[in-house]
């Protein structure tokens, strides 16, 4: 399967990529590791005429704590994510949430800010964003924004990122020994999610069971007041609009939200 | 759009288009046929190659993003007086393929996982082929080519990747308890 044809540059650095964003508009495309959009581009979902190579700008690679957040180079790729020691220890659900995205080869090309813009929901790191309460740092032509993951995810495939903007850099809370659970129900190895749930600090997200990734609002406060898990689980899907495919019915996705959800929180230091 | 590559250690120079995948451009351009197009959705690996020494499935790789990097394939792996590379050896010698079509991407994904964990177990093996199917599911044989290879380790330096260990990296459908292991520092 072969792209349709496109102009290819290389930026050197993220002001002059979005700098190229700002001249061609809305038929420009970022290209970093490229396991979402090249695979879109083969079936001709995406056919930019322009494509934007921000892959070998080493800046935007890095996992470093900076005023006591912990800050990730919206081009680390998903293995740096999953090995580095810092994110290892500031934010073990990231970690291991990198770790679970598609297979080896994939996590030698894909990166953070690739995934989060892509905004699947029902992949690893848009659920593990909100889990962690992190933010996406945004540049475009007039400066930097920061967009928490709540409001940066609109819908399928939907971010806050206006055309002219990329994403430099994701941030988030440092939590050192904090306990923290994470499920990933799927058939075969390597999927996506049919039901995902992430959960440290008292916030709870789940993947793939609505347009974004969704919060358990009602599990959260219910933890709050000193629910069990058991009790809190069964409302985790309250506020969930899954949708339905070959893999599950809507019913089924709310049930196994539920279980997941028992089992991420009791993981997460929640009496069960 | 002109791209240099460093193929097998030797440097060239080629004039393509932008949309020229990188095992396209292998095969047809360089006329390296051992990575093999197979699913060509980024799932089976039998296209998988080593991009400056990190396993790749090059079907999802433009051959303009290898421009100034150095791609390995099979081909590039056995020594200059033909010698096979210890990873092929194990492979012929474990009998670690029965149709050998996804024979390549297998000895590719294997230097490139050995490479980030010179020592691993059978279930490392297993989470680190992952991204590479074999229909014949003659997998029992790769793992002990895996496992027999690791043991008698000298793989040329010049293919080693500078990642860290990858560890524990399952994206098994079990439910885990992450949680738990994590406060004992474990993943």
């Amino acid at each position: 399967m072969i792209p349709s044809p496109f102009e290819y540059v290389a930026a050197g650095s993220a002001a002059e990529a979005v700098d190229l964003l700002r001249r061609h508009g809305d038929d420009a495309k970022l290209l970093a590791g490229g396991h979402s959009l090249l695979p879109m581009m083969k079936v001709r979902l995406a056919a930019p005429s322009v494509l934007v190579d921000i892959g070998a700008i080493p800046a935007l690679s890095y996992a470093r704590v900076e005023d006591g957040q912990l800050a990730i180079g919206a081009a680390t790729t998903h293995q740096a994510v999953a090995t580095s020691s810092v994110v290892r220890a500031q934010a073990p659900l990231l970690a291991w949430s990198a770790g679970l995205v598609g297979d080896p080869q994939v996590r030698h090309r894909g990166t953070i800010g690739g995934s989060l813009a892509h905004a699947d929901p029902a992949a690893d790191l848009p659920m593990a964003l909100s889990a962690v309460d992190g933010r996406v740092v945004v540049l475009g032509p007039s400066g930097q924004r920061e967009i928490g993951a709540d409001e940066f995810f609109q819908g399928y495939f939907e971010t806050a990122l206006a055309p002219d903007e990329m994403i430099v850099e994701v941030r988030m809370p440092t939590r050192p020994g904090q306990p923290w659970g994470y499920q990933k129900f799927t058939r075969r190895a390597n999927d996506w999610a049919i039901v995902g749930v992430a959960t440290v600090g008292g916030r709870v997200a789940l993947a793939n069971m609505g347009p974004a990734p969704v919060r358990a609002l009602f599990t959260e406060q219910a933890v709050a007041a000193g629910a069990t898990a058991t009790e809190a689980a069964t409302l985790a899907a309250e506020e969930s609009d899954p949708a339905e495919d070959i893999h599950a019915d809507a019913p089924y996705r709310r049930h196994l939200a539920q279980v997941l959800t028992k089992r991420a929180l009791v993981a997460a230091g929640i009496p069960a | 759009m002109r791209v240099q590559v460093t193929v097998n250690g030797s440097g060239r120079e080629d004039e393509v288009e932008p949309r020229l995948l990188l095992v396209h451009y292998l095969r047809e351009v360089c006329g390296l046929r051992a990575a093999n197009v197979g699913c060509d959705t980024t799932s089976c690996g039998a296209c998988t190659v080593l991009l400056d020494g990190v396993s790749v499935k090059s079907c999802t790789v433009l051959a303009v993003q290898a421009n100034g990097r150095s791609v390995t394939t099979a081909e590039g792996l056995s020594g200059v007086d033909g010698q096979l590379h210890p990873v092929q050896k194990a492979f012929r010698q474990e009998h670690g393929l029965q149709c050998g079509f996804c024979t390549p991407g297998m000895v590719m994904a294997t230097v490139g996982f050995l490479a980030e964990n010179p020592n691993p177990t059978e279930q490392e093996v297993r989470e680190g082929l992952e991204g590479n199917f074999c229909r014949c599911t003659g997998y029992h044989n790769i793992v002990r080519a895996v496992l027999s290879a690791a043991g008698e380790q000298s793989v040329p330096g010049g293919l080693s990747a500078a990642a860290e260990p990858s560890g524990d990296l399952s994206a098994a459908g079990e439910p885990s308890a992450p949680g738990e292991l994590s406060a004992a520092g474990e993943r």
